[in-house]
């Protein structure tokens, strides 16, 4: 084979292969999604029980994904556990009474924090902390408490009876 | 009892053997390692060996990669439906591909294609002693032969795998969201949510990079080792491809439990 269709050939290989990593970071991984952290800003929330967060769980308001948890820390002093928030910038009109909440998509699906604007006049910033926050709801905490209530009841019964 | 001290005698042997073959096995690693700056200095070589090894072993990889990812979106569309969470299948289609088959497939695939080819052309060259030959005008056959091939193979082979996942991923959007009727937008937004750069695009490369390596090395050494006579250089050849394709699973478990076990 002569030397050029060779090196043709070698060339469209090359750029075939890398075309390819391209691709699978561009459109199948996060890095496009990473490259907005440069325009966002970050709020805390502290909350007494994260449930499964996770870093890069979304941050949603009315559904609508506004930002991501960027951290998560454990407060020794005020024994909570401290999240920061990390807010597309496109998104900073938010009041500083707004409140969060962790909930679980769908029965089984992963958590996210969503957020519930209030109505307060100043907005919140860089380095803000949300006051108003809500834990995640624990499954084996909910069935012991019904169960609790349960056992109580049946109580009351029987003492009337 | 001379039967049971021959039977001992043969274990004896046959565990000599391997070591020596495996000590063999390194010190070709290392003279091969040893003589790749040398043939950086030759690209003319490399790219015909990339040509031969790369550009050939192309046309398998992507028909493989396409159906892979054509399956992958039909039986995952079918077990996820169950569950009502089809938009999940970018997911589960580009997570088994970037980080399992895309690498192991491709290895595998390298190996049959690829890899026996050079056993075959390297163990022929031993057996018509033109290596020999190459000596006898002091020209440095694992420089001038060997080098070039493993250099070849080793840049090869993240290209394919790279090329198998992409083409797979397209494979299982077209199934998925063309035919079976999967959201486009969520198909594309849950695997970007999912799928990770670094935990998963990146170290799917890193296991790509290490099949390369292992299996350039086991076709150039089992080609290189064989025993110069056609029956020869058809175990080589034979060998190339059963031992690629066991270091290539071995190593993945090995790689995935360091990189994903936690």
């Amino acid at each position: 084979m002569n030397s050029r269709t060779l090196e043709i050939g070698v060339g469209l290989f090359v750029a075939a292969g890398l075309a390819a990593l391209f691709m699978l970071a561009m459109q199948v991984s996060n890095l496009a999604s990473l490259g907005g952290d440069a325009d966002s800003y970050t709020v805390t929330a502290g909350f007494e029980n994260i449930g499964g967060l996770k870093v890069r769980s979304p941050v949603t308001v009315s559904g609508v994904r506004v930002g991501r948890v960027s951290a998560i820390d454990y407060d020794t002093t005020a024994y909570e556990a401290v999240v920061t928030l990390s807010i597309d910038s496109t998104y900073n009109a938010f009041p500083n009474d707004t409140s969060a909440s962790i909930f679980t998509a769908g029965l089984l699906g992963e958590q996210y924090i969503a957020l519930d604007p209030g109505g307060a006049m100043e907005n919140l910033g860089e380095g803000s902390r949300i006051r108003l926050t809500q834990s995640a709801l624990v499954m084996e905490q909910i069935i012991g408490q019904f169960l609790y209530s349960m056992a109580a009841k049946n109580e009351e019964k029987t003492s009337e009876e | 009892m001379t039967l049971m001290l021959d039977a001992i005698q043969q274990l004896g042997r046959a565990t000599l053997d391997f070591f020596e073959r495996l000590g063999r096995g390194h010190l070709f690693l290392m003279q091969v390692l040893v003589s790749v700056p040398a043939t950086l200095l030759r690209p003319r070589l490399v790219l015909r060996q990339m040509h031969s090894v790369g550009v050939l072993t192309l046309l398998i990889i992507v028909v493989s990669g396409l159906f892979v990812g054509m399956v992958m979106g039909l039986q995952g569309y079918n077990t996820l439906v169950d569950f009502g969470a089809e938009d999940s299948l970018g997911v589960l289609v580009a997570l088994s591909l970037v980080r399992e088959l895309g690498p192991v497939v491709t290895a595998l695939l390298f190996a049959g294609r690829a890899g026996s080819a050079l056993s075959a052309e390297i163990g022929l060259m031993k057996a018509t002693e033109q290596l020999s030959g190459m000596e006898m005008m002091a020209v440095d056959p694992v420089r001038r032969v060997i080098a070039p091939r493993f250099l070849s193979a080793f840049l090869s082979m993240p290209l394919l795998a790279a090329i198998f996942s992409a083409i797979g991923v397209y494979g299982g959007w077209f199934i998925g969201v063309s035919l079976l009727g999967v959201d486009d937008g969520a198909f594309w937004s849950q695997m970007q949510d999912k799928v990770d750069l670094h935990g998963d695009v990146y170290n799917g490369v890193i296991k790509s990079v290490v099949f390369g390596f292992v299996v350039g090395w086991i076709a150039l050494f089992e080609g290189y080792d064989a025993v110069p006579t056609a029956e020869g250089v058809s175990r080589a050849t034979t060998q190339t491809v059963v031992h690629s394709a066991l270091a290539v699973l071995g190593l993945d478990f090995v790689l995935t439990a360091l990189m994903f076990g936690d």
